[in-house]
This record gives structure tokens, sequence and C-alpha cells, in this order.
């Protein structure tokens, strides 16, 4: 005997997908700006063609079965899609609890014996429930992808070398610097020093939220492999907060080059190269 | 047995590292090296290493150690070429190489090991002016 829940729902097929649509077109959270109506029936359509195909006595009770493989991929699809939307959990959540909702619903119209219903019902639930467990983990993988893929395109473009003037380099350095970007921070430094034949590095470490012993370490590290290099290396950018924590700290910047700005370091650096900026009008009017 | 050749130009000493250093060619290079600049009474070494690409820390103290030597024997010691990898390696070995003179290549160490023996030079013979340029 086919289980009477399985019956009702997939010969109201129809009527179940209108309930849930009216459920999450009434719920206020509806995001109309993210995704239009269109596109949220026809998404909902699938999910639920899938679900009512694999819905079978034998898999009623087991929502883990590989019956609700396709069921599962179409919710992960929907989950991960909504993650990088921007979608909100609350809003990812409401919608696979409403299409729960839209079942308890008709089953409560189509079943009359309350002992019955309370059985089937329990069923929907729980299959619904883990569905919705399912969500949740795409939904926050979807989300960590995004943390993942934004934290390497941070490391990779807080660390670029700039070729200030024939000879000078400039690193900005951007954030907290850690062990392993000090190491991206050296060696793209150290390859552009070979590549360009630059005679003086500029470190600024401005935009460094703060200076602790073990940050101190690796520029003092990044320094002497730049020396070792045979190239000469400034420190720039160093803020009173800064200098106040170094000396406190009681690190010792004595055999390192430190200017408070980028142009004070650049003029060094133009001392170092024995280079003059004059300007241009007293050029013109020393020659006329 | 493998030997690091020892070029002599005019003041100058010229060592060329062209094969990676083992132990026992790192000692070889240290006792010629120092005998050399007792026979020729030279003013510079050049250490040329831009063929080095694995260094260690016995390795790295020979450098160290070859510099301090010319050094009390009153020449210079500029290292020249070291690659990217092995400056990262030395400083993580925790040997900046304090007491050596580096640069980026031939060219720019001759001209630093020129400036500092004409440096040392005009020094010695006037002692108002220590530029003699």
């Amino acid at each position: 005997m086919k289980n009477q829940s399985i019956k009702v729902l997939q010969g109201k097929k129809k009527h179940v997908l209108e309930t849930w649509m009216k459920f999450q077109l009434s719920d206020e959270s509806l995001r109309e700006d993210l995704m239009s109506n269109e596109e949220l029936r026809i998404q909902s359509e699938e999910l639920l063609d899938a679900f009512l195909t694999n819905l079978k006595d034998d898999t009623i009770d087991d929502p883990k079965s590989s019956a609700f493989e396709a069921v599962v991929d179409i919710l992960s699809g929907i989950s991960i899609s909504r993650a990088k939307q921007g979608f909100t959990p609350r809003e990812t959540g409401i919608y696979i609890f409403s299409l729960k909702d839209a079942l308890l619903n008709i089953l409560q119209q189509e079943i009359k014996d309350p002992q019955e219903l309370y059985v089937q019902s329990l069923k929907i639930n729980k299959l619904i429930d883990s569905f919705g467990v399912v969500t949740f983990e795409t939904f926050i993988k979807g989300r960590e992808e995004v943390i993942l893929r934004q934290t390497d395109e941070i490391s990779e473009i807080s660390t670029p070398v700039i070729r200030v003037w024939d000879g000078i380099l400039a690193l900005p350095i951007i954030g907290t610097l850690d062990s392993s970007r000090t190491q991206v921070v050296m060696e793209s430094l150290l390859q552009e020093i070979v590549e360009t034949g630059s005679s003086i590095a500029i470190l600024d470490i401005s935009g460094v939220p703060a200076v602790d012993s073990l940050v101190a370490q690796h520029l003092i590290k990044t320094v002497s492999a730049t020396r070792l290099m045979g190239a000469e290396c400034i420190i720039s950018g160093i803020r009173p907060e800064i200098a106040q924590t170094v000396v406190h700290l009681g690190i010792d910047l004595s055999q390192v080059i430190t200017k408070s700005s980028l142009a004070s370091a650049l003029r060094a650096a133009f001392q170092m190269l024995q280079l003059t900026v004059v300007k241009k009008q007293r050029v013109q009017s020393i020659t006329e | 047995m493998e030997k690091i050749p020892i070029l002599r130009m005019g003041d100058l000493l010229l060592v060329t590292i062209q094969v990676d250093l083992y132990d026992r060619l790192a000692e070889t290079l240290e006792s010629d090296l120092v005998l050399m600049i007792k026979k020729t009474g030279a003013q510079g070494v050049l250490i040329d290493i831009s063929a080095v690409s694995i260094i260690d820390s016995f390795m790295g103290r020979i450098i160290g150690n070859i510099a301090t030597m010319s050094k009390i024997m009153d020449a210079e010691t500029v290292v020249v070429g070291m690659q990217p990898a092995v400056a990262i390696t030395l400083v993580e070995l925790g040997l900046p190489l304090n007491g050596v003179l580096s640069a980026l290549n031939v060219e720019r160490g001759m001209e630093l090991l020129k400036g500092k023996i004409a440096l040392k030079g005009a020094s010695f013979e006037d002692d108002e002016d220590g530029y003699p340029e």
C-alpha cells in the first residue's frame, strides 16, 4: 500500500506549489531586489519536482537515502547561489521552511484521521528539517568560500612593489604583518630588486595598524635580507603611536634607517643616489 | 681536487663561485683566500655568489669568516649577486652577515670597493679632505 501522504502530495503537486509560492510571497522578508518572482517560481518548481518524484514509501523515513541526492544537489545549488547573492541565512531558511508549511497545510486538508495526520506530519517534518540542515551547511560553506577568496585577494593585492624612481622601489604594507605575509613581501621585494637593479627600497608601514615585537622582527628580517642583496632599505610611515610602542617594547631599530613619511624617505633616497629635485621655474630663470 | 679560482685584478681579488659550495671546498677557499691576500697585499676582495642557489648555516658562517679575516688583514670584502632565496635563507638562519658589504652585481660591487679603497687611501694621505674626488 502506498503511503497516504505521498499519494496526496504527489496528486496535489500544483496545489502544493501554489500554496508554497503564496507563503513565500506573503512573507515580509521576500527579497524582490535580489530575485524576481518568476525566477523564484522556477527554482521552487524544480525543487518540488525533484522532491515529490523521489518521495517513495521506502525513502520517506530516510532523508539520507540516495534517492534524495538530486534534491540535496538542487538545494545546495540554490543555497550557494543565495549565499553569493547576499541573501541572509534567515531568508534562505524561510524559503525551505515555508515548503514545510505548504506540505503540512495540504496534508491537513486531505487527511481527516487525526492519528494518521500526526504520523504523516511528523514524517514530513523530519524530512524537511534535515533538508533545512543541509541548506544551512551549504549556505555557510558558500559564505566561507567567498571569505576565503577575499582573503586570497587581499594578500595578493596588498603587497605591490612600486617603482617610484629609477633605482628606488617602494612597498606600501597595508594590514597586519604576519609571518606568511612577511614571506610574500620579502620574496616579491627581493625579486623586484633583482629585476630592476634597484639599490634602495622603501618599506612604508603607515598602513600597518599595530607594531608588536613580532612585526618588528619581521621588518628587521626584511631589511637584513635587502641589505644582503646589496640594496639599502628605508622604513617609512612610522606613526607616533608606533614609535611609542617600539620604544616601550624595547625594540632596537637603530640599525635601520627610519623616516616618518614616505616623502622624507624619498628625499633620503634621492640624497643617497645624489639626485636633487629642482623647481622648473627656477631653472628657467637661471637659463634666461 | 676541485678548487675555486682566485683572480687578481690590480688591487683587488676576484672570486667567482660557479658551483654549489660544499664544506671542504668552502674551507679550502677560506685558507686560499687569506694566503692570497697576504701574498698580493690586496686591498679588496669581491666574491660573486650569483651562481650559488643553496646555502646553509656553515656556508653562511664561512662567508662571514672570510669577510672578518680580510678585514683584519686590511682588505674590504664585498659579496655580490646574492639570490633572493639565499638572502631569505640567511636571514631566517639568523645570519644577517652584518660585517659584510654586499652589492647587487659585480659592477656595483666594484664601484663600492673602489670607493672604499679610495676613501681609505685618502684618509691616510690627506687628513683634511676624506673625499679624493
